[in-house]
């Protein structure tokens, strides 16, 4: 079967791929584009590591076709930082020491700035809310949430 | 031993400068930028990609494959049978988290003539896509002679249960019954005469408890990929719990010389003991060897629960008497843990576990190792301790509430202490679990006020903590800056451990320092980042390199100034020579400066330590969790959550916080909601993160911490390790703050909501209740 053009742009440039039908969004990310900061934990949707922000709102990237992209603008977190320059919250992840093993800290970053984006002071429930589609099994949350909440601080 | 001469470095146990401190990891920035490269983070030219074709049953003999029409399907380059595999090597591994039969490892690696459990690998394909690799992994056709399965370890102790191994005779009876069973083994530990010291008890308590198998939950699926060149060398780049312990254990299936192998490792994507086996790379080996091309294996969600290391279910009956004041007077256990399809579940540690923050003068522990036709079960954080201290500190409890008495008090009363004997026969060296024990009931968490249907539970727990083999080295570069490799793989801060050492030792600021994990040709062997020791074990060979490179430093800059090197100190990252009381004026120099000389002092600076550490101490830690419980549906909600827990040294507070935080939860998680749930085909029905109920965010409240620090002093900077000991009080903790709520102890996890609210149902229906109503 033919391959299918998609048109898109990621992290601002205007990027074209060619995909199968059946290929995920992730799934090009990783493995045709190399943009390997987006993490597969389990490509049902249910872990939240592949999070993008895909014309505005998160989704799981393993849930969306690639196809899906045409014509869609999708963030990545290869352009959450502003070239040398952290976003504030890369940095206060990183002083708050809200990673271990990192593997799900760029989907946690990708959906938490969409959330300080569309609400600058969220209340900590609203952040547990929020990231309530990503898990991370290594830090009990504790200090992810200490970080949105500095991070919304900083921003504000 | 590690140099403590006063000249060459810092002291034991005493006042730091970086360590304690809580500087940004170094490994940070790649992982907030998404450009840290995880096991699957990979792509190579011409890279092949696997699959695997899995047992659709729990347990069968394999009486045929068939993959010729697999192998001539488009783009597939490779196909591997259990046929592929040469006879295993007699003996034991020794690389992984606990010692594994090579023959059992083999064939969970691959089966032989068995599949022993649904899921169990009987071939991979690699092809060019995926997709192919998937296709033709459907054509591969397997006849089967279906057996029925054993699921549970009570049933599979029964004399007329079906039997996974032929061979298998019980180990460890004085007199095993010459037939086959699944009880691979029998052990036993007794302190005092348990009769004696039930007949003092005034309140004997006994209970039966369970615990379901539950996963380790790492976000990253296993991943690795294989390269083999036409001179057999082999190159993995692989996400481990221990890249050396990859290296040999494939070496060892496939009988390759160790030094044919290299093994990468990656960034990985969490283990809790879960990544201390092999399950790919060695078929990645065999994959790649047949097509000549690089190979990716990556797991799917579903063959991770499937087919990797849970942690076992366990059934136990414990007996605890004491007497009116409170005092334990024999404790009694009898332990049956899944081993799942091969030998080697945790119970070991569950037995030395069980009583462990207690006194017991009397006691006879007894442990069963049994397999099901469930995954080989592998380690998970503090392997085998949470199941029995949920049995030990719930019956505490109980016998606490009988008598009258505050929970805090039953257990100081009752707490180990340095010289009593454990039911190891071991004397406790000075340990913390008093003065945990004291933070928690200083803690204004424990008198806070509770609200209607909110109870509060407290447990104690106990882990070993390991010490062994650990390697580093390191480089003072050019510029006076100083890089350091480990041999741990970094699941969750080491490196920055690792530079804050460097910097604590030679005196030079901590963004100097550029730590590493090595691979296996970089650095020296080191065992699997496990049992809470890389801090502990990988940090002192990291000291004693950095002492080394000091002597190293002092010799040279004697050399420099043409004196004796005993002349010469180390302070404050500079060679000093004080001239106080010797007639000559005070001379510094620098690391820079120093190995600016190299030409002339015989050359660079460099160091490389292994050690198998000794002395690895105990730690303890005390839970307090505040549940509110929902009488309607059942469902507990975790309001409030207090770790207090002995560190011994915490070299970066936020990082043994994390892990007290992250250990604490994975314990909710499994007191409240995780357990594999099996049809009666021995099918998981919830493998995937929807039905299998991990913790997420809205779940929880934040989870405080105390570091509590009582040093090990026997270690150069009195570290005990704290990666596990906050896994074991949680099921413990929370089932007396369900209790506290609503009334019913539970003695079955996970106390997920239909369980607690037939308890509560069967607790309204129960005499004592109607006479009451």
């Amino acid at each position: 079967m033919a391959k299918i053009h998609v048109e898109t742009t990621i992290n601002g440039d205007p990027t074209e791929f060619l995909c199968e039908a059946h290929q995920s969004l992730s799934e090009v990310l990783r493995e045709d584009l190399h943009l390997f900061g987006t993490k597969e934990g389990c490509t049902t949707g249910d872990c939240g590591a592949c999070t993008v922000v895909m014309d505005g709102r998160i989704v799981c990237s393993c849930l969306v076709l690639a196809a899906e992209g045409h014509g869609k603008s999708i963030d990545t977190i290869e352009g959450v930082a502003d070239g040398e320059k952290l976003h504030p919250l890369q940095e206060a992840f990183l002083e708050n020491a809200a990673l271990q093993c990192g593997v799900c800290t760029p989907g946690f970053i990708v959906a938490a700035r969409n959330l300080l984006e569309r609400n600058p002071d969220p209340s900590e429930q609203e952040i547990r809310y929020w990231l309530a589609g990503n898990l991370c099994r290594c830090t009990g949350y504790d200090k992810i949430i200490r970080a949105v909440q500095q991070a919304a601080a900083v921003t504000r | 031993m590690a140099d403590t001469n006063g000249k060459n470095g810092s002291q034991g146990n005493g006042a730091y400068k970086v360590l304690g401190t809580r500087p940004v990891r170094h490994d940070g920035l790649d992982k907030v930028t998404g450009h840290a490269n995880y096991g699957a983070d990979l792509s190579l030219p011409g890279m092949l990609h696997a699959k695997f074709v899995r047992s659709p049953h729990a347990h069968a003999r394999i009486l045929s494959i068939d993959t010729s029409k697999a192998e001539a399907m488009p783009g597939v380059k490779a196909v591997v049978t259990g046929a592929d595999f040469p006879p295993p090597p007699v003996g034991i591994a020794e690389s992984g988290e606990t010692p594994a039969d090579f023959s059992d490892l083999a064939r969970n690696v691959m089966a032989q003539d068995k599949a022993l459990y649904h899921g169990h690998a009987i071939a991979a394909v690699a092809a060019t896509t995926l997709r192919q690799a998937e296709e033709a992994a459907k054509a591969v056709a397997v006849e089967y002679e279906v057996l029925p399965p054993v699921l549970d370890v009570r049933d599979a102790m029964r004399d007329d249960a079906p039997v996974l191994h032929e061979s298998m005779r019980t180990k460890g009876l004085a007199d095993p019954p010459d037939r086959p069973t699944n009880i691979a083994s029998y052990s036993i530990y007794e302190l005092g005469d348990i009769d004696a010291g039930f007949a003092e008890a005034d309140v004997v308590i006994e209970r039966e408890h369970t615990v379901e198998t539950v996963h380790q939950g790492y976000i990253e699926p296993h991943a690795a990929v294989v390269r083999t060149s036409e001179d057999g060398q082999v190159t993995i780049w692989a996400s481990s719990q221990g890249h050396f312990m990859i290296r040999e254990l494939s070496a060892q299936l496939l009988h390759m010389d160790i030094s044919q192998i290299k093994v990468l490792p990656a960034e990985i994507g969490g283990g809790f003991g879960g990544k201390t086996t092999v399950y790919l790379e060695p078929v990645g080996i065999l994959l790649s060897r047949k097509s000549d091309r690089p190979v990716k294996l990556v797991m799917t969600r579903d063959e991770v629960f499937r087919a990797s290391g849970p942690a076992p279910a366990s059934y136990i009956r414990c007996k605890l008497g004491a007497r009116k004041d409170g005092t334990l007077t024999a404790g009694y256990a009898y332990m049956a843990y899944e081993a799942g399809a091969f030998p080697g579940s945790a119970v070991g540690a569950g037995m030395m576990g069980i009583f462990a923050p207690y006194d017991l003068a009397n006691l006879k522990i007894e442990g069963w190792d049994v397999c099901v036709n469930k995954p080989r079960s592998t380690a998970y954080r503090a392997p085998g301790a949470p199941n029995a201290t949920f049995s030990a500190e719930t019956i505490l409890e109980e016998i606490a509430e009988k008598l009258g008495i505050e929970s805090m008090d039953i257990r100081l009363r009752n707490a180990a202490v340095e010289g009593i004997t454990n039911a190891t026969g071991v004397q406790w060296p000075r340990i913390g679990l008093v003065e945990t024990l004291e933070a928690a009931q200083a803690h204004e968490h424990y008198s806070a006020p509770l609200g209607p249907n909110q109870g509060r539970g407290v447990a104690a727990g106990w882990w070993m903590n390991a010490g062994g083999l650990s390697s580093a080295t390191l480089q003072i570069n050019e510029d006076g800056t100083a890089s350091v490799g480990e041999g741990s793989p970094d699941i969750g801060g080491s490196r920055a451990v690792m530079a804050m050492i460097v910097s604590e030792e030679l005196g030079i600021p901590v963004d100097k320092v550029r730590p590493q994990v090595a691979d296996t040709e970089s650095v020296g062997y080191t065992g699997v980042t496990g049992g809470s020791r890389v801090a502990y074990a990988t940090g002192w060979a990291v000291a004693n390199a950095c002492r080394d490179a000091i002597k190293q430093m002092r010799e040279c800059a004697a050399k420099i100034w043409e004196v004796d090197a005993d002349q010469v100190e180390w302070s404050d990252g500079k060679a000093v020579l004080s001239g106080e009381g010797q007639d000559l004026p005070r001379k510094e120099l620098t690391l820079k400066e120093i190995v600016a000389e190299a030409h002339a002092t015989g050359g660079m600076i460099t160091a490389a330590s292994s050690l198998n550490a000794p002395g690895a101490a105990a730690a303890f830690g005390t839970h307090i969790a505040d549940v509110e419980v929902d009488p309607e549906t059942g469902r507990v909600l975790v309001t409030r959550y207090t770790v207090c827990q002995d560190a011994g040294k915490a070299l970066h507070p936020s990082y043994v916080e994390g892990q007290m935080q992250g250990g604490a939860v994975q314990g909710i998680g499994w007191a409240i909601n995780e357990e594999y749930v099996f049809n009666d085909d021995g099918v998981m029905e919830n493998a995937g993160f929807l039905d299998y109920r991990m913790p997420v965010a809205l779940d929880l409240p934040m989870i405080d911490t105390v570091i509590v620090e009582v040093p090990n002093p026997r270690h150069p900077y009195g570290v005990r390790g704290v990666g596990e000991v906050p896994i074991v009080p949680p099921l413990a903790a929370i089932a007396n703050a369900v209790y506290a709520a609503v009334g019913v102890r539970m003695t079955a996890c996970p106390m997920s909501p239909p369980r607690v609210l037939a308890e509560i149902k069967a607790k309204a229906r129960s005499p004592q209740a109607a006479a009451a109503g």
